[in-house]
């Protein structure tokens, strides 16, 4: 059997034009009709050409940003069906739809009409809670996703650039949540409003004009809703889907990335052709993707809107929460230790505000230029379609998990007064124990991740030196015991040994004889990256190492 | 577009961009004099719908099963849409609506969905296709007509000699998105003074303290000791900006044992028999800071746990906020009703840029 076979093997079977042709069916004249006369006029036989037999690699770590895809088309599906019943209007109205309890109660028309989708638009419950439900698979899923390409290097030369523009879709998610969330005018996403508004004016200079230019005067006044909601269905979706694009024109620009393995070169791609077999994989994982999320719209109550009821300024029940995405800005503002705030020069310092802003941006720029850094330590200028298992890139693996520590931190910190109540704990407690683990975590989780690293590579050696340890005790004739290894297979070796390995850089004096502060620098961080490092076995090793047990 | 219409063809072929490629500096990399050679791919295992006919038919039947499912699914959607309506306004059916319409749709995606999976993984032809990659740069003589278009382009249009016009062209294109920033200062009101109305709220001398939402006036007799109330200013509920004024003027009331209330001598006589007034909005972000605990006099913002101390005039005593919660003179009218002697004494809420400058 051929271990491989390609299109070029395989006979064309394409009619030509000249060829005598046996009778066919009806059906099938139409088709090739049909198909001349679109090609004809869009010359569509050449995308097909080109793309058509264009190969997919296959992990399931790759379905990850298929779930976020699918999940942004279920959230415009969804979304545009909302928008024929939902109103962006802040006018005061008396409830008089189906939902008893509050009937006569005055609020909003956004309200009100959120209210009506949910109870008297059949279906309407449905919808917004599987849109409700898409928009937070959408953001998870594209967490996920920057989270497996950071592990495996995918973000090195030439997917750079991709990967700011999936960043910027990470954070176009973000916004695209926050606007949806604020749109019914109900109590709790008008205490998050509530909350930005203070964000805002605390901010240095310009904070209390844009804060009025938002509200178009005095919180919460009667614009925010319409604001919102242009640029919740208009101008971010239209950049979103902008952006979209183009991230999908660079995988199929670069190909996409796929393991080592055997066969599996930094020169090809190995996997299964789009027609057919991708197609429908892909297709039928749509279904599946959009199947899931109609099931947790189906099943589970998401934003009960009801029982909040319409936004004022005074109530507040205990144990308010934004939606989870945003947790982690909430948990910055609450990590904040107290009276950070000063009055210099006549003017009002929040740092209580400032520090955080500064914190979550600072953290926002080092995860969007990290690619740079590392492309800077390394200055390596080769193109990368190997993926990194993770423990072969030990400093970047440890910096991402601190990077997840340090968010998990902030973002638990948004449930501390949950986190206090459900375990009987004192708020100070949680507030002081988050704090600690803000720092300490990520130092913590570096170091442990660090070493944990280095010793599965180092048994990846061992393995691919020496075999596995077969559990099999033989006695020597000279009485010593031994344990048998059984060698793995060239395959099988392959997987362990081909990674990259970098060295530290040597300092050099350049053509004056100089060396540089910039360069110094350089090397310090070329240490750090790669002075544990655990080279590949190689051929020679493996020679003089496979007789010893 | 990285051109590639040899897709999916050509095995061996190496273009010549590919030399580029192999050529880039590899950094700090070690790049091995001697490497292991890849083993090439392992052999095909072919799967047992690929061996077996019966298993083969299994499937398939499998397959146009779950189309089947999917079409059943769609159709149960639509006859559940008009079999429970939810017409009546009862939640009960509104949730049975909700979860039959959801099930039929669920079906049908499910259906869709795991049929197109289960063909395309157990039918489909599944042997290993292969693409060649080409270096992403551009092959020199693309480069080099690239640069040579730039240079022609450049000659023909005179854009690197006549820098004047070059430049008034740059200025030209910075200049004419600037009236568009402008026009934005639409989203704020023309005539009001953001400072000035943060700094004062609907109260004023002999304003009645009512109750939230209700707005009936409040008795100080009514207040007893270890009780709090959600207090808005008479007028509120019929003032045009409702909201806009509630989001400053809320007011927390309490009554404490005055003994032990801790009073600087400049508030004297802001409390009334251990009667006090705070402002609601949390100093902070401005949540309401709702939660009162009546044991340790404590109140607590729900949203960033700012805790502030009710016996020591509101002062923080823990979280994110720095400024004591700003207090509201309040004083007896001859009815006995609570009333307000004055507006607060500095501007409520979330702390601005301007605002110590008031």
């Amino acid at each position: 059997m051929s271990t491989v076979t390609t299109p070029e093997t395989a006979p064309a079977p394409a009619a030509a034009p000249t060829r005598p042709s046996a009778p066919r069916s009806t059906s099938s004249r139409f088709t090739e009709a049909a198909a001349n006369y679109i090609d004809e006029r869009t010359s569509i036989s050449g995308v097909v050409k080109e793309f058509g037999r264009k190969i997919f690699p296959d992990h399931w770590s790759f379905m990850l940003g298929e779930v976020a895809l699918y999940s942004f088309v279920v959230i415009l599906l969804t979304g545009t069906f909302l928008t024929f019943f939902f109103q962006a209007s802040m006018a005061e109205v008396v409830y008089n739809g189906s939902y008893v309890p509050l009937k006569g109660v005055e609020m909003s028309t956004a309200m009100s009409s959120t209210l009506n989708i949910s109870f008297d638009v059949r279906g309407g419950l449905l919808i917004r809670q599987i849109h409700h439900w898409a928009a937070l698979t959408f953001i998870a899923a594209i967490g996920i996703h920057m989270l497996r390409i950071y592990f495996t290097g995918a973000f090195r030369k030439p997917r750079e650039l991709n990967w700011v523009i999936g960043f910027i879709l990470f954070i176009l998610a973000l916004a695209e949540g926050f606007t949806g969330y604020s749109l019914p005018d109900d109590l709790l996403s008008g205490n998050g409003l509530r909350i930005i508004d203070g964000l805002i004016k605390g901010l240095p200079v310009v904070g209390t004009w844009i804060s009025f230019l938002l509200f178009g005067g005095e919180f919460p006044g009667t614009d925010i809703v319409g604001r919102l909601y242009s640029l919740h269905i208009l101008l971010l979706p239209a950049i979103l889907a902008v952006m979209l694009a183009l991230h999908l024109v660079f995988v199929v620009v670069h190909k996409h990335t796929q393991w080592s393995g055997p066969g599996q070169t930094k020169d090809n791609v190995v996997g299964s052709p789009i027609l057919p077999m991708f197609a429908a994989k892909a297709g039928g994982f749509f279904f599946i993707v959009f199947g899931v999320i109609a099931l947790m719209g189906t099943f589970f109550t998401i934003n009960p809107i009801w029982n909040y009821g319409p936004y004022d300024p005074s109530p507040v029940s205990a144990g308010t929460q934004p939606d989870w995405y945003i947790g982690f800005a909430d948990g910055a503002l609450r990590l904040m230790p107290p009276g950070l705030e000063f009055e210099l020069w006549d003017r009002t310092w929040s740092f209580n505000i400032i520090i955080p802003v500064l914190i979550l941006g600072g953290f926002i720029v080092a995860v969007l230029v990290y690619p740079f850094i590392e492309a800077w330590i390394t200055g390596d200028k080769r193109e990368h379609h190997l993926l990194d298992r993770p423990r072969n890139a030990p400093t970047r693996t440890a910096i991402g998990v601190a990077g997840v520590l340090f968010y998990a931190a902030l973002w638990g910190a948004a449930s501390s007064d949950i986190i206090a109540t459900h375990f009987q704990l004192s708020i100070e407690g949680v507030i002081h124990v988050n704090q600690a683990l803000l720092i300490l975590g990520p130092i913590i989780g570096y170091l442990v991740t660090k070493r944990v690293c280095l010793a599965l590579q180092k048994k990846d050696r061992e393995i691919a030196l020496h075999g596995f340890e077969s559990g099999r005790i033989v006695r020597l004739p000279g009485g010593e015991y031994i344990e048998v290894h059984q060698p793995v297979d060239e395959y099988e070796r392959w997987k362990l040994i081909d990674y990259n390995d970098y060295q530290p850089l040597m300092i050099r004096p350049n053509a004056r004889g100089q060396i540089t502060a910039v360069q110094r620098f350089r090397a310090g961080l070329s240490r750090w990256f790669f002075e544990d490092r655990i080279a590949p076995v190689s051929p020679k090793e493996l020679e003089s190492g496979s007789g010893h047990h | 577009m990285a051109h590639d219409d040899l897709s999916g063809k050509d095995i061996t072929a190496v273009s010549s961009a590919d030399v580029s490629h192999e050529t880039a500096a590899p950094g700090t990399a070690v790049v091995p004099s001697e490497t292991f050679e890849n083993p090439g791919f392992p052999a095909h295992r072919p799967r047992v719908t690929d061996t077996d006919p019966k298993a083969e038919k299994k499937a398939e039947r499998q397959v146009y099963t779950f189309f089947y499912l999917s079409i059943v699914g769609s159709i149960f959607a639509i006859a559940s849409y008009m079999a429970f309506p939810i017409e009546d306004g009862d939640t009960g059916a509104l949730r049975l609506h909700t979860m039959m319409l959801g099930i039929g749709i669920v079906l049908a995606l499910f259906g869709l969905g795991l049929g197109a999976v289960h063909w395309s993984k157990s039918l489909m032809a599944n042997h290993e296709g292969i693409d060649q990659r080409h270096a992403v740069r551009g092959s020199e003589e693309t480069r080099a007509r690239a640069v040579e278009i730039f240079k022609e382009a450049n000659e023909e249009s005179g854009f690197g000699r006549r820098t004047l016009v070059r430049n008034t062209l740059l200025g030209a294109l910075v200049a004419f998105p600037l009236p568009a920033v402008v026009l934005f200062r639409g989203w704020g009101p023309q005539d009001e003074n953001p400072v000035e109305l943060l700094e004062h709220t609907m109260w004023e001398k002999g304003a009645r303290l009512t109750l939230d939402p209700s707005g009936l006036p409040i008795k100080a007799s009514d207040v007893t000791l270890g009780s709090a109330f959600h207090v808005i200013p008479e007028g509120l509920n019929e003032s045009e900006h409702r909201l806009e004024e509630k989001a400053k003027a809320s007011v927390l009331l309490m009554r404490l044992d005055p003994a032990k209330l801790k009073e600087s001598p400049e508030r004297a006589g802001w409390s009334y028999d251990g009667i006090v007034a705070y402002s609601k909005i949390c100093t902070h972000v401005g949540c309401p800071v709702a939660l009162y605990e009546q044991q340790t006099h404590h109140l607590l913002c729900p949203c960033h746990q700012s805790t502030f101390d009710v016996t020591e005039e509101c002062k923080v005593i823990f979280g994110p906020a720095k400024r004591a919660l700003p207090q509201l003179p309040i004083a007896v009218d001859g009815e006995g009703y609570l009333i307000a002697q004055s507006d607060f004494h500095e501007p409520v809420g979330p702390s601005f840029w301007e605002r110590s400058s008031s």
